[in-house]
């Protein structure tokens, strides 16, 4: 086990490192470079004067040597102008470029400064996690029961009128990605013109102009159920279908074990089969399921905070990459590869630790 | 005249999917007619959740077909005082002519925009779900076969695209920027050789030992073949015939590299399970090669579960292709795709819900009716 736990924290460093160099690589091309320095100094810079900014800005060097000093292991770039100042990665303002630390990355806690909104990555980053966390974590209380509830109920009697309602709503929902159900949700719930939103207010059953809110902004500052359950379903409703067809197999295969037809026949009622000897044995695969639906979340993050106008991680990314905002763009991949490689490696352990049948050397 | 209500614009509408309606029936009555004799295709028809989902499928695919005859006006034309007209108005000036669905916010019908937008989807989604099926089924057969170096690497390949979150790596795909630096078209390069690589092969190992045979038909596909890669990938094509618009070669290639890996994985999987099966170790036993084994022992024996990933991941294409057009990547503005039409429509959501909630209803039952049919696929394939 232990052994087994070592050889995937390597393989997913090893991943990790491969992965950010490559968003690395992509971001710092060429012609992102001359958008950076054409937005940072000048629109109508020449060729010439594009070159001398990257030169005099450290970016002149190959792209490995960046990598090395943007991570932290290669100590910074530096650079004597003809009138002697110096300058460098990690000499800032104020501070003597003899104190100055040789290595500056992110290894050292230094995430960069962001250009498009004017404050250091991490700031931006942390508040827009702290945005996500809360919808994230309301997604998972409202998806994960609601999504196991719904497989067990159409999983324990494969057939069952129950069942065949039950799976064509996991069906729909999950051929509805969170765009369209988004917008669906708005127009029908949120909309002053049309869906039910009208018909309550002519007869007062709501006392403000729509049941719901259609953004998600007043969210950031005080979450309430007007504002918040929108972007919320929307997220959960495209993962409850999922989790809830992979509950339904692993139901449906677990009711016909042999240990089900002992209590059957022992005299067991139903919802005693159900509860006590099924339930647990049917809840190991969504387990894994449910820990790989966390990158899965990561997309539906994006879309809804996009959509909802939620300044959380999902529309800082969507900030970074549509302004050329080379270290928040970076900054955010590491984050997003993180958690998906983090999830992966709790669902591997969890799986095993949970599913006694299976012995890792 | 006068705006139309619900019921004459839903009336109008079928009236306009005419040719639609006639081509599904003609379908449905020949396969029904003959459905012992097609196969699992026929026997989709005995279960009813295939048939719907066949039956959505098909009228979106027809629908594609015939968009030029069901249009009601060109997908651009603009016409002065329909902006953002609800469902059913008339268009001010002209004898009974409607914006059946509305006017969006540049005054087109989203009617006819939607239609076409089936179009654009359906000419990209499958193909790129057939490339990708190839990439992975040419690395993933081998690498579950012989296991090993070339498994390990090629699992790790995989998992590193696998571990970026998609969109992610549209916006580092997919940007205007790097279609000049030239990645697209490497991409492009390395994944559109899979298709010739896999017929090649596949032929070669069915005709080793008629050497004649297999040096036309090889031949063919090589000409045939580098003749398409060329215009494909490199736009060097010298008759014209083969040839992709740049920024749809970049959308095609990244949802190809987007899917594949989670193909090669499916693929890799069934033939580890499949390769200790007796018919293989007959074949072996033969002195068959192992490309022969692998392209024509365990692959067909493979068929089911790809074949009803193929229905789920055209789907999953179209939901990726949605999302590309919702975050305006790739994309020209005019065009009429169901993402974009989308994104276009969200601005207003709230006050004119109906040019975004069209094409959303359009996607969704798209989606709904090919994960019906590999619903029905899987229950008829399992039959066996």
């Amino acid at each position: 086990m232990l052994l087994f736990t070592i050889r995937r924290l390597g393989v997913m460093l090893l991943t990790a490192l491969a992965l950010t160099f490559v968003v690395f690589y992509m971001t710092n091309l060429p012609p992102n470079l001359e958008k950076l320095a054409k937005s940072e100094a000048s629109v109508r810079m020449s060729d010439e004067d594009v070159a001398l900014w990257l030169d005099r800005n450290g970016f002149s060097s190959s792209v490995l040597t960046r990598y090395g000093e943007w991570l932290g292991v290669m100590p910074g770039w530096t650079r004597t102008a003809e009138d002697g100042t110096v300058t460098g990665r990690c000499i800032t303002k104020g501070v003597a470029p003899t104190d100055a630390p040789a290595r500056c990355g992110v290894l050292q806690g230094n995430w960069g400064y962001s250009t498009v909104f004017k404050q250091p990555v991490i700031e931006i980053l942390s508040r827009g996690l702290g945005h996500t966390g809360w919808l994230m974590l309301s997604v998972m209380l409202v998806m994960v029961p609601s999504a196991l509830i719904i497989g067990v109920l159409s999983g324990m009697k494969e057939g069952s009128r129950l069942d065949r309602v039950l799976s064509a709503f996991s069906i729909a929902s999950t051929a509805t990605p969170e765009y369209v159900s988004g917008v669906i949700l708005v127009a029908l719930l949120a909309s002053a013109t049309a869906g039910i939103s009208p018909f309550l207010v002519e007869s007062g059953l709501i006392s403000g102009k729509t049941l719901f809110q259609g953004t998600a902004t007043s969210a950031m500052d005080d979450i309430t159920f007007w504002n918040f359950t929108l972007p919320v379903m929307t997220i959960a409703l495209y993962g409850i279908g999922y989790i809830a067809r992979m509950t339904r197999a692993s139901m449906t295969e677990v009711m016909t074990q042999q240990y089900i037809r002992t209590a059957r026949l022992k005299g067991a009622s139903f919802p005693t089969i159900v509860l006590r000897h099924a339930l647990r044995n049917a809840l190991i695969a969504p387990f894994t399921v449910i820990m790989l639906q966390f990158p899965w979340l990561l997309n539906g993050v994006v879309i809804v905070e996009t959509l909802f106008n939620y300044k959380g991680f999902g529309w800082t990314l969507v900030q970074a990459a549509g302004n050329n905002d080379i270290q928040l763009l970076l900054a955010c991949s590491v984050v997003a590869v993180l958690v998906v490689l983090i999830t992966q490696l709790i669902s591997d352990i969890g799986y095993v630790l949970l599913n006694p049948r299976i012995r890792l050397a | 005249m006068d705006n139309l209500t619900w019921p004459l614009i839903l009336g109008k509408a079928a009236v306009q999917f005419l040719p639609v309606w006639i081509a599904l029936v003609v379908v449905f009555a020949l396969s029904i007619t003959y459905k012992r004799k097609l196969g699992l295709y026929g026997r989709l028809f005995d279960s009813p959740v295939g048939m719907i989902g066949f039956g959505i499928v098909m009228f979106w695919v027809f629908t594609a077909l015939f968009a030029d005859l069901i249009i009601t006006h060109a997908p651009l034309e603009q016409i002065s005082g329909m902006k953002n007209a609800p469902p059913g108005s008339l268009i001010k000036g002209r004898e009974a002519e409607w914006y059946l669905f509305g006017g969006d916010s540049l005054a087109r019908d989203v009617f006819s925009r939607m239609v076409m937008g089936a179009r654009r989807v359906l000419s990209i989604a499958p193909a790129a779900t057939l490339i990708a099926f190839m990439v992975g089924v040419t690395l993933g057969l081998p690498a579950g076969y012989f296991g090993g170096r070339f498994d390990t690497g090629t699992s790790f390949a995989a998992n590193l695209v696998l571990a970026f979150p998609v969109i992610l790596l549209f916006y580092l795909l997919v940007t205007p920027e790097i279609r000049d630096t030239g990645i697209p078209t490497v991409l492009a390069a390395v994944l559109f050789l899979f298709p010739v690589i896999f017929v090649a092969v596949l032929l070669n190992a069915r005709y080793r030992t008629d050497p004649p045979r297999r040096n036309l038909y090889v031949g063919i596909t090589l000409a045939i073949g580098l003749w398409a890669y060329s215009g494909l990938a490199f736009n060097a094509d010298p008759t014209g015939v083969w040839s992709m618009d740049p920024n749809l070669l970049n959308v095609f290639v990244s949802v190809v590299f987007v899917n594949s890996p989670t193909v090669y994985r499916i693929v890799r999987g069934i033939t580890m399970d499949l390769k200790s099966r007796d018919y293989v170790s007959a074949a072996q036993t033969r002195g068959e090669s192992p490309w022969y084994i692998m392209l024509w022992e365990i692959l067909p024996n493979a068929r089911g579960p790809l074949i009803v990933d193929f229905c789920l991941r055209i789907g999953y294409t179209t939901i990726l292709l949605g999302t590309l057009g919702f975050f305006g990547l790739g994309v020209s503005p005019e065009s009429p795709d169901w993402g974009s039409t989308i994104n276009d429509g969200r601005r207003l959501l709230s006050i004119f819900p109906h040019p975004a909630v069209v094409p959303a209803l359009a996607l969704m039952s798209l989606v709904l009716g090919l994960n019906l049919l590999a619903d029905g696929l899987r229950e008829e394939s399992l039959k066996d």
